[in-house]
């Protein structure tokens, strides 16, 4: 049950803000700010207490449009200021929205240690397999043998699976959508907001102008579709053996654990921390301390 | 001296006083990496944070650090880190961001000998001039150091202070003679405190525009979360926050970066003078080197050498009216620096005199001693 367009254009873009935006026509990114948006009606959390940050990329741009608390950071960098606010508010919603670069190239660290961490945060990750703000080079997710602009003669080097790399590192929730499949990548949005931990949801998309064009993927509607005919539920991969998993990847819930939250295990930590000062404080009256030691 | 009522008189090092004055100035928020000699700012806070209701992390590394600083504070909690050479070289990026966000923060250097991972860890200035322009970009800065126990305490206060009022990040230099010393300090009870804290938008949300210019030139600032949603972003952007190349309004906006602090400069500036009255040669030094200058003084004057010696302790913007009014009075200006001179070029564009200038530099990670000034000033 979709609520109308009109809603969420009204309610959640800024109309303060220059329109048109920076992406090309036909770009994934749109697709997954809508599924975003409506995640977000549907849950419906206050905008006051949501959160945004990205980093640099064409995904990155993402927050500048929409009704928020937005926070557009440096390259790679968006989960450091997302922890940095969810812990000094940990009563807000806070999402970050990072390209495959951004996330897993420059951002990597912050990444696996994010999901380390155990922070109540969201990752959307856009992945389309390339650098698409800085004109196509080859990123964390180009697949072997690719053209790119760095990779005219077909990439050499191996992509990374972010979903399965963000379950080894320790995510409470992780789950892949795709921009075909938009209404499952909304439900997927939510699931992942209101997971309380650490959360990703790694969403292919296209760039048919920088990696589809290169690659002969098509144009948007092309390489679009091609989600659609690649994508396979988790629950029915797993009755398929690899040579029938070849060139597919998978789609929805890839994992989704329980395990305690650091924002709250924290609380714990200021009690106990509290405790030993009221007890230190104490003794010193009692004995009439005339020496501060702290 | 005696403690009065109220008072406390402690016994601290260098970093533990750090802590004491951050925790005074309201600092509530604190994301590190361990590096040595700043660690124990991180132990400490670790242990302290909690117990005020605050909160410690500790990152992945330094450019998480500056990064969750920044959040924190973009969340309305003043937010510190420290760290030493190596890490200092990667909060520069997001340092950055706090000087075009403007985003209140202070960041702790506890100098040791570099470049690199250098002399682990022995004392040095070398990153003075990083401070200034490390971060890319024309940018506006406030660079303070700290030469004693009891000005690690103040000028942490001093920086939170500046840092709120003019929305940029302050870095306070300190080195590793001065944070693993352990003086005997007076800390002032926290009523005779002064703290100041950024101000906050008093008009509704609707007609709020986050980096609007006004009387001082600093805009009003609203916490993440407290109903005035708008866009936070590292690219220049115009009034209400968005990215903007519009020539006039990049302009407008850079220039009011610039000139906040050249308004506020007499505020942010801060000297310290010591037997300046009838100076004929004086010492110009900073960090623990004022230390040794001003024993060096003392035993010039001993034997009737008028020597006197300003201390700075804001590096950035640099007290420039204060230096050439030194330079106008004494003869000779003896500048020693843990470093290959570092300030002293800083006081050669100052010099409109013509007064002579003599750099002393020591950079194999020793402490220059008072000896060492002495002779200069025995000299002339
Ligand atoms: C430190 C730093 N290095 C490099 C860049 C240049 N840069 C901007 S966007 C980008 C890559 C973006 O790729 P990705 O994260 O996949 O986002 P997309 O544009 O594909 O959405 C790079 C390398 C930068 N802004 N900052
Ligand atoms: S370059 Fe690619 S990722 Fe960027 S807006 Fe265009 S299609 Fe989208
Ligand atoms: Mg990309």
């Amino acid at each position: 049950m979709l609520e109308p367009a009109e809603i969420i254009r009204q309610e959640y873009l800024r109309h303060d803000k220059k329109f048109p935006h920076v992406w090309c026509p036909g770009c994934g990114n749109g697709i997954v700010m809508n599924a975003l948006l409506r995640a977000i009606h549907h849950l419906e959390l206050p905008k006051d207490n949501v959160v945004l940050a990205s980093g640099i990329g064409c995904s990155g741009r993402l927050p500048t449009y929409v009704d928020f608390n937005t926070i557009h950071t440096t390259h790679g960098r968006a989960l450091t200021f997302a922890t940095g606010v969810k812990l000094a508010r940990p009563q807000l919603s806070v999402i970050a929205v990072m390209g495959d670069g951004d996330a897993t190239a420059i951002g990597g660290n912050h990444f696996i240690h994010a999901a380390r961490r155990n922070l109540n945060l969201t990752a959307i990750i856009i992945n389309n397999n390339t650098y698409g703000m800085t004109g196509g080079q080859y990123s964390p997710t180009t697949p072997y043998g690719s053209k790119s602009t760095t990779s005219v003669y077909g990439h050499v080097e191996h992509a990374f699976n972010i979903a399965e790399l963000a379950v080894v590192a320790g995510a409470s929730f992780v789950a892949r959508g795709t921009v075909y499949h938009t209404t499952h990548l909304r439900t997927m949005i939510e699931q992942a907001i209101v997971k309380r931990g650490f959360s990703v949801v790694e969403v292919i998309s296209n760039c048919h102008v920088q990696h589809g064009r290169r690659n002969k993927l098509g144009n948007a509607v092309q390489m679009i579709n091609s989600f659609k005919e690649n994508a396979v539920q988790v629950n029915k991969a797993e009755k398929m053996s690899a040579e029938e998993m070849r060139g597919k990847f998978t789609i929805g819930v890839l994992c989704d654990v329980e395990k305690p939250v650091s924002t709250e295990e924290y609380d714990r930590v200021r009690l106990a921390a509290q405790a030993e000062a009221n007890r230190i404080a104490e003794e010193k009256a009692k004995n009439g301390v005339k020496r501060y030691e702290e | 001296m005696g403690a009065s009522e109220g008072q406390k008189r402690v016994l601290l090092q260098g970093n533990e006083a750090i802590v004491q004055g951050a925790l005074a100035a309201g600092c509530r928020f604190f994301a590190g990496y361990p590096i040595t000699p700043a660690s124990e700012i991180s132990e400490v806070l670790s242990v302290r944070l909690p117990q005020v209701g605050g909160t410690f992390i500790q990152m992945e590394d330094e450019i998480a650090s500056m990064g969750a600083i920044i959040g924190a504070s973009l969340a309305g909690v003043k937010s510190m880190t420290a760290t030493s050479g190596p890490g200092f070289s990667l909060i520069q990026e997001n340092l950055g961001y706090a000087c075009i966000a403007e985003v209140p923060c202070v960041v702790v250097n506890v100098m040791r000998g570099g470049p690199s991972t250098g002399l682990p860890t022995s004392v040095a200035q070398g990153d003075v001039q990083m401070a200034r322009w490390g971060t890319h970009g024309d940018h506006p800065i406030i660079v303070l150091s700290v030469s004693s126990v009891s000005e690690c305490f103040s000028v942490t206060i001093k920086a939170f202070n500046l840092s709120e009022k003019f929305r940029v990040p302050v870095i306070i230099l300190s080195d590793e003679v001065v944070a693993h010393t352990r003086e005997s300090v007076i800390l002032p009870q926290q009523s005779e405190i002064q703290v100041f804290d950024r101000i906050t938008p008093s008009v509704p949300p609707e007609w709020y525009k986050p980096y609007a210019d006004n009387n001082r030139g600093v805009p009003d600032m609203s916490a993440v979360g407290d109903g005035y949603r708008h866009h936070v972003t590292g690219l220049v952007h115009d009034e209400r926050g968005f990215p903007t190349q519009q020539p006039k309004e990049v302009e407008q906006f850079l220039n009011r970066l610039h000139s906040k602090i050249t308004k506020g400069f007499n505020e942010i500036v801060v000297t310290k003078s010591f037997e300046m009255e009838d100076a004929e040669i004086c010492v110009i030094a900073y960090g623990s080197v004022a230390r040794s200058a001003m024993r060096a003084v003392r035993d010039a004057r001993a034997q009737g050498i008028k020597a006197g010696m300003v201390q700075l302790v804001t590096l950035f913007p640099f007290p420039r009216k204060v230096v050439d009014s030194a330079l106008r009075q004494c003869k000779t200006v003896v500048v020693p620096e843990m470093n290959m001179g570092q300030i002293s070029r800083e006081i050669h564009r100052v010099n409109q005199a013509g007064t002579r200038i003599i750099k002393h530099n020591r950079i194999d990670g020793h402490l220059i001693t008072p000896n060492e000034i002495l002779k200069y000033l025995l000299k002339v």
